[in-house]
């Protein structure tokens, strides 16, 4: 398990160097330059002085530049959209905000798509099936979006029970997370149903009823469990989306949360913004998967995560 | 005691139930895609034809934002665009996206795999590592630096509008086929194990026969399950893209762009639910189709798919 750990820790450099380098070249092939822009035009000696300043007079300099003072220093220099703001600044501010709307995002989507998923299971092929398999499957059917600007005008608008574009109190939370949690409770639900389905199925648990356990009992102890492995596996990913935040949903509920910088980023050709929040969102990645690997072996033991490496 | 029936115990494997729940998805699912892919297919004569009343960019200053009626089923947008023809070419338009964006998938998904799980060794590494790296980025960064990086360059080439489309469909289906070189990696690779492989190699037969008429074939199943999936997929994709404004070129419509449109329309003094409640609703049960489409197929044709690799 240590060996595995470790092993995998120390993949982490190498994978972050390719995908630094990748989002790099990436962002350096987009035609037009950060330094250029539409809204105002700089001055020759400015425009020299902001070049110099971050070694960014050629792509080499920049590269040759830029890495080590990210790796010696973990500093991703100014931004270069955002006057008088560094990505760090930015990451700073935005990471806490995403991270807290994540999580409760995830703890929704957790516990209501596997209740669905488990009842659909249950119920399998009868209405319930196809009442909360529809149900789910609205949440990757509509664009986020809509589903979004639908619960801000339902809730905030016409009902008055949360607030609309805040982000003071815990209640301006609740509309943003509950939006955020479509998308992955769907994808749980799912899961969660084809994997019950799969398990419902065994012999022990004919032998567990048989038993005399009740049924409540037979399908919270022997069948959830081992239903939620492929859940779990699911979680890595999907965590890691939705900890770095969503722009759509920030945008439509004002929360100044990163996910709106990996597009602002983006569009403003803001070149070391884009490596800071790639790398933010890498990094979150990959520990969450290996998170999520150390967790599968503690929950199923004949996982061999030796093994797995090999695959 | 009685045994209370209502947990379900198959016969291993799903059995019969299974299959047929998932037959029934797949029917519902098949006959109401068939039914709008036609309507938007059949009407493309009108939706694009200048003198139809269905023509998506006849704008109509009298009529500007009308309730739906006899005349204009799904009422006009804010230009007095009849809704109707511009909600059928934007499924023609968002169906197109998501079946380019699905051959993309399978074209570079099937190749990449097959060669992984058929080579091995360093080249399985190499081609693996890269699908964990592109994993591991933001797959919205790569559709817009893609389509920010090519699209200049190519409408200098063609017209505008053919560069826009095509850039857009490679765009979305370039980000599309990694879950599909994993599945058909590991397809391929429990394949080269069993011993029917191993035969029609002692049987001297080769490679590319062995290839073509033994590993192929047997791929089919997970590929179409994949693909299907994969267009909803591209279809949400091109109206997020849509709504940050830099999907497809107006005025030319899709399904979300339309539904973005039809969100900027709806405020709380006067609501337009028409110009949203129609593109969505669209939307909503071709994608609802398409993933009862998908499942149903997966259940039926690829029962031993393993449910983690969604």
């Amino acid at each position: 398990m240590f060996r595995f750990i470790a092993y995998r820790l120390a993949q982490f450099p190498l994978i972050l160097a390719v995908i630094y380098l990748l989002t790099f070249i990436l962002a350096w092939v987009v035609p037009g330059s950060p330094f250029e822009r539409n809204d105002r035009k700089l001055s020759v000696q400015a425009l020299q002085r902001q070049q110099e300043e971050m070694h960014a007079e050629h792509w080499y300099t920049f590269l040759g530049h830029y890495p080590a003072r990210v790796v010696l220093h973990g500093d991703f220099g100014p931004s270069l959209s955002y006057d008088g703001w560094t990505v760090n600044d930015i990451l700073h501010d935005a990471l806490p905000v995403s991270i807290s709307l994540g999580l409760l995002a995830l703890i929704i989507a957790i516990c209501c798509g596997v209740g669905i998923g488990a009842m659909a299971a249950v119920d399998k092929g009868k209405a319930l099936d196809w009442l909360s398999l529809s149900i789910a499957l609205i949440g990757i059917s509509l664009p986020s979006f809509v589903v979004a600007s639908l619960l801000l005008t339902v809730f905030a608008f016409y009902l008055h029970v949360f607030p609309v574009g805040r982000w003071e109190h815990i209640s301006d939370v609740v509309l943003p997370a509950v939006a955020l949690s479509l998308m992955p409770m769907a994808y749980i639900a799912r899961l969660t149903r084809v994997a019950m389905i799969d398990v419902l199925s065994n012999d022990y648990v004919r032998t567990a009823r048989a038993k005399g356990l009740s049924r409540r009992s037979v399908l919270w102890k022997h069948c959830l469990g081992n239903a939620l492995l492929p859940v779990l596996s699911y979680l890595g990913p999907a965590a890691a989306a939705t900890l770095t935040g969503s722009f759509v949903v920030e945008k439509v509920f004002n929360v100044p949360g990163l996910g709106q910088h990996f597009v602002n980023s983006v569009l403003n050709r803001d070149q070391t913004m884009i490596l800071g929040t790639v790398m933010v969102y890498s990094v979150f990645l990959m520990s969450l998967n290996l998170l999520v690997d150390v967790g599968y072996a503690l929950v199923d033991p004949r996982i061999d995560l030796g093994a797995r490496q090999e695959t | 005691m009685t045994v209370d029936s209502s947990i379900p115990i198959d016969a291993p494997g799903g059995g019969l139930h299974t299959r047929l729940f998932a037959s029934r998805r797949i029917l519902l699912g098949s006959v109401i895609l068939l039914a709008i892919i036609l309507a938007a297919l059949a009407t493309l004569p009108m939706t694009l034809g200048h003198r139809s009343s269905l023509y998506y960019n006849s704008q109509d200053a009298a009529h500007v934002r009308q309730r739906p009626c006899l005349t204009r089923p799904f009422g006009t947008d804010s230009l007095g665009r009849s809704l109707l023809g511009r909600c059928l070419l934007g499924g023609a338009i968002s169906l197109a996206v998501g079946t380019a964006a699905a051959l993309i998938a399978i074209i570079l998904g099937v190749s990449i795999g097959l060669i992984a799980g058929y080579h091995g060794g360093w080249l399985d590494a190499l081609l693996m590592r890269s699908v964990d790296v592109l994993y591991g980025l933001p797959y919205i960064l790569l559709v817009i630096l893609f389509k920010m990086a090519f699209q200049e360059p190519l409408a200098r080439l063609i017209s505008p509008n053919a560069a826009n489309l095509i850039v857009l469909f490679s765009a979305i289906g370039l980000v599309s086929w990694l879950t599909m070189a994993r599945v058909v990696r590991g397809q391929v690779l429990s394949l080269r194990a069993q011993p029917f492989i191993e035969a029609a190699r002692a049987a001297g037969l080769p490679q590319t026969r062995i290839f073509l008429r033994h590993i192929l074939p047997n791929l089919v199943g997970p590929v179409i399950v994949y693909a299907t999936l994969t267009i909803p997929q591209a279809i949400l994709q091109e109206s997020f893209l849509s709504f940050l404004g830099i999907g497809i070129q107006k005025p030319m419509p899709t399904w979300g762009d339309l539904a973005s449109d039809g969100l900027l329309a709806l405020n709380p003094l006067t609501a337009y639910w028409w110009m949203l409640l129609f593109p969505c609703t669209l939307l909503a049960v071709t994608l609802l189709s398409l993933n009862f489409l998908g499942d149903g197929l997966r259940d039926v044709l690829d029962p031993r798919q393993d449910a983690a690799k969604l």
